[in-house]
């Protein structure tokens, strides 16, 4: 019996170390990660700048009302403890943290968050993010001019504020955007245009420096009010738009984690250490060929659909993507809270594809001409991929590879017959399919003038339910509404992958960005070669 | 030669005013804007109001002949005007950037001149021998091998292999950061200058003076030291003068490759964000420097030569 009782005792210590140790973090050392989108960074004011590149830097430097929360897949509160919601869904009151410093040393109040939002709705600095506080009773009319402030923000005391909306909207989806983001009022006057060269926030982390075009480094921000948080020292985002020099970067551990493009994906599935550590998630953004309905044969839904079963997606994703890629449902991808799991997929069917066409009056085929870049994930190449399966249909492809400026200014110009793009598709699964609605232009994202009036209804129903597990449903309806019409050809989720070297803990699949890694619990162990290093 | 120079450097004004108003015409009849491009090339949610009104800000709303006047206002007291993106004065970005690209250029150009020179020197000294059959091959795989490609391989052996040279960056700016670009960079032109620099060996060992020297009784060292070596220089310096100044224009691929914050990856990135401003300062840059390389080499060549007389 005691020795039983023995063995237990040491079997639970033992237990007690190895679940221990696995999630024990480790505080210190330097991360060396990476901006890999194009070239250099354009600014570090949030409320400017609109670049994803910018962001995934400000996001560890700022903080906003809300937060995006990867586990979850939804915005939660970030520098509120709680809000209580009116009873007809327009009064927002939000119970502020006390215990938020500014990187300067002053704690954050209402006052912050109240001149933030002026700050945005401001026409002198004309933010890209004003449609974010737009919401806000008010806001508007400051934006023209009309208001000096926006009258839907109160200040009940220095840690209770009131916000009222023009609608009753989710604003936690709005206000998560690091556009939206809480500066320090004093070191914004006082730095004027260097501010976004020279950014504060009450982010985990402080700006320390940025060699223009090739890194930026933060530091640990010690009064950060999460307590014992960051854990790393030091952040580097070095700056590497070119994918095969991240990989060797990565390889020669100067990289602590690389994003992986599509030829290193095959590679790294193979590496028997690479393999272990990579994360992979299907990020919010739908592949497509938009289809203009000014085009006569689009302009019928049966050949819409048809084209959708003529092409084998899922071979063009393993072959030609060497699958990084997810398949695709519908519009909304998998990891949206409305993505419908009992919907069903066109599936290869080139018979079916025939017969569609053929009770179209297209038994005959047609051609059509088809815009995109050079992408390589959604582009020519893709297009090229498609030609034979359509073949087999009667329907010929002609490419027109172009600049993603050009072509972006002809497909909102509905200059086109075919365009394939990738779009935001996430993370608020109404305004995702809002994009579709048909009052809203080609010049906002309507880029294939879709308009269904059971697609519109459906979404105005969405935008008036409160209950939200109710909305979703509605969500569901609309997004299969879209499927079944087939203003698109649905070609994948994007599966953003993420490779890291086995010293790094806490780096999480983001579905709305993979690149947009909150470090403030990322940590690197003792084998890192900069564990040490401040 | 005095005269002569500020006649030149007068010239550069009509010469600038010309491309200037060529780059304005052909930035400006290109399709998209940066409005638009704001997003970056997956849509993301662009605001339409916010592209209307930053199409008023940035004046893309004028008649082209008004933009190109306010344009031409500005220049002419040296103002390149804001970036439409990152709303910073686009002299503030261009001074920012020009120096690393300076000194990849020189450190390149260092590179080239002091391998190329000798290399094809010696090959012309020693015509069909072995050391000048492997030279000339080298030159020709110099000249042909791709930057992108030979950055690649240069980044693979020496910091994944042996960890001596970081991949990437500028870093502190130290020399260690320096070394892979600029040979990458620098390979290239070595190649070229090695086979001028042969090709003006050989014409000269044939010239009368240099048969003249040797009748005299003077020592080969001394006739290829005194007599070719000049000579040489002054063909070879025309075309480093030359190779400069274009090189100070091509650094592009090595910038980016290896994520050097220079004029290069400026004017690219710009270009893709139609960032028009910051665009035409980087192109205007370019060619200033490439006038002023120009006119430099011209007056060292009459420096050098004492028959070359300017008037």
């Amino acid at each position: 019996m005691k020795k039983t009782g023995i063995l237990l005792l040491v079997g639970v210590l033992f237990l007690g170390l190895a679940v221990s140790n696995s999630w024990a973090a480790r505080s210190g050392g330097t991360l060396n990660f990476m901006a890999p989108y194009g070239g250099d960074l354009y600014g570090l004011d949030p409320h400017k700048s609109t670049r994803v590149q910018d962001f995934l830097v400000s996001m560890n430097i700022q903080r906003c009302l809300y937060r995006w929360d990867p586990d979850l897949s939804k915005p939660v509160l970030d520098l509120a403890t709680s809000v209580d919601v009116s009873a007809d869904g327009l009064v927002y009151t939000y119970q502020l943290r006390k215990n938020v410093k500014f990187h300067n040393g002053r704690a954050m109040t209402a006052d912050d968050i109240i001149w933030s939002y002026n700050r945005i709705m401001s026409p002198k600095v004309a933010s890209p993010y004003a449609r974010y506080v737009r919401i806000i009773k008010g806001a508007q009319a400051m934006e023209q001019g009309k208001a000096a402030s926006v009258s839907g923000l109160q200040k009940k005391d220095d840690y209770t504020l009131e916000i009222t909306l023009e609608a009753p909207v989710n604003p936690s989806y709005s206000l998560r955007r690091l556009g939206t983001a809480i500066l320090p009022k004093e070191e914004v006057e006082k730095k004027g245009d260097g501010f976004t060269t020279d950014p504060v926030g009450c982010g985990p982390f402080q700006f320390v420096k940025w060699v223009k075009g090739s890194e930026v480094v933060l530091k640990k921000f010690p009064g950060y009010y999460e307590a014992g948080r960051p854990y790393l020292d030091k952040v580097v985002y070095k700056i590497m738009g070119e994918g095969a020099a991240r990989d060797i970067a990565f390889r020669a551990k100067e990289l602590d984690a690389t994003i992986v493009g599509a030829a290193q994906y095959p590679v790294y599935q193979r590496d028997p250490v690479i393999s272990k550590n990579m994360i992979e998630v299907a990020e919010m953004f739908t592949r497509q060929i938009g289809f203009n309905q000014d085009y006569k044969p689009f302009a019928n839904k049966k050949v819409r659909q048809a084209i959708n079963y003529a092409i084998n997606k899922d071979l063009i994703i393993e072959k030609l993507l060497k699958g990084k890629a997810v398949s695709p449902v519908s519009f909304l991808p998998t990891t949206s809270p409305a993505f419908n799991k009992n919907a069903k997929p066109y599936t290869y069917n080139p018979e079916k594809a025939k017969a569609l066409l053929k009770e179209a009056g297209y038994e005959g085929g047609f051609t059509y001409e088809c815009i995109g870049t050079a992408n390589k994930s959604w582009g020519v190449g893709v297009v090229e991929a498609t030609i034979p399966f359509l073949k087999k249909i009667g329907i010929t492809v002609k490419i027109q590879q172009m600049e993603g400026a050009a072509m972006a200014e002809k497909i909102k110009s509905g200059n086109y017959q075919a365009y394939i793009w990738s779009l935001g598709s996430g993370p608020d699964p109404l305004q995702a399919l809002r994009r579709w609605k048909s009052d809203n232009p080609r010049t906002a994202g309507n880029y294939v003038a879709y308009n269904n009036a059971e697609f519109d209804k459906l979404l105005e129903d969405a935008a008036d339910e409160r209950d939200d597990a109710k909305k979703m449903e509605i969500l569901k309806k609309a997004d299969g509404v879209f499927l079944d019409d087939a203003p698109i050809w649905f070609f994948n989720y994007n599966k953003a992958v993420m490779a890291y070297h086995p010293w790094v803990h806490g780096l999480k699949p983001v579905a709305i960005e993979m690149m947009y890694q909150d470090l403030t619990s990322v940590w690197v162990g003792d084998d890192s070669p900069r564990a040490t290093a401040k | 030669m005095f005269a002569y120079a500020i006649r030149r450097l007068i010239q550069f004004i009509p010469t600038m005013l010309g491309i200037s108003l060529i780059l304005f015409l052909l930035l400006n009849v290109l399709p998209g804007n940066a409005a638009l491009m704001a997003g970056g090339s997956q849509d993301r949610d662009i605001d339409p109001q916010y592209v209307e009104r930053m199409k008023k800000e940035w004046g893309l709303d004028k008649p082209i002949y008004i933009r190109y006047f306010i344009y031409l206002k500005d220049l002419v007291r040296g103002d390149l005007g804001l970036s439409f993106l990152r709303r910073e004065p686009v002299n503030k970005l261009i001074a920012a950037r020009f120096w690393p690209t300076l000194k990849l250029a020189i450190a390149a150009m260092l590179i080239a001149v002091t391998l190329g020179i000798p290399l094809g020197f010696f090959s012309a000294l020693r015509q069909g021998t072995w050391l000048d059959t492997f030279s000339m091959i080298g030159a020709v795989s110099g000249v042909s091998v791709p930057q992108f490609w030979l950055g690649l391989l240069l980044m693979f052996f020496f910091s994944v292999k042996v960890h001596l040279l970081p991949t990437s960056g500028y870093g502190d700016g130290s020399i260690k950061n320096l070394i892979l670009p600029a040979i990458t960079l620098g390979v290239g032109y070595m190649a070229l200058i090695a086979r001028t620099t042969r090709a003006a060996v050989v014409e000269i060992h044939t010239t009368d003076y240099i048969r003249t020297a040797r009748s005299k009784g003077l020592s080969e060292l001394l006739v290829n030291w005194k007599h070719v070596l000049r000579n040489t220089m002054i063909l070879v310096l025309t075309t480093v003068g030359l190779q400069f100044g274009a090189l100070m224009g091509s650094t592009v691929i090595v910038e980016k490759l290896f994520s050097w914050p220079g004029i290069g990856s400026l004017l690219v990135d710009s270009i893709f964000q139609r960032d028009i401003p910051v665009t035409q300062g980087c192109i205007l840059l370019v060619i200033l420097v490439f006038l002023v390389v120009n006119l430099s080499v011209d007056l060292l060549y009459g420096i050098i030569d004492p028959r070359i007389k300017y008037e």
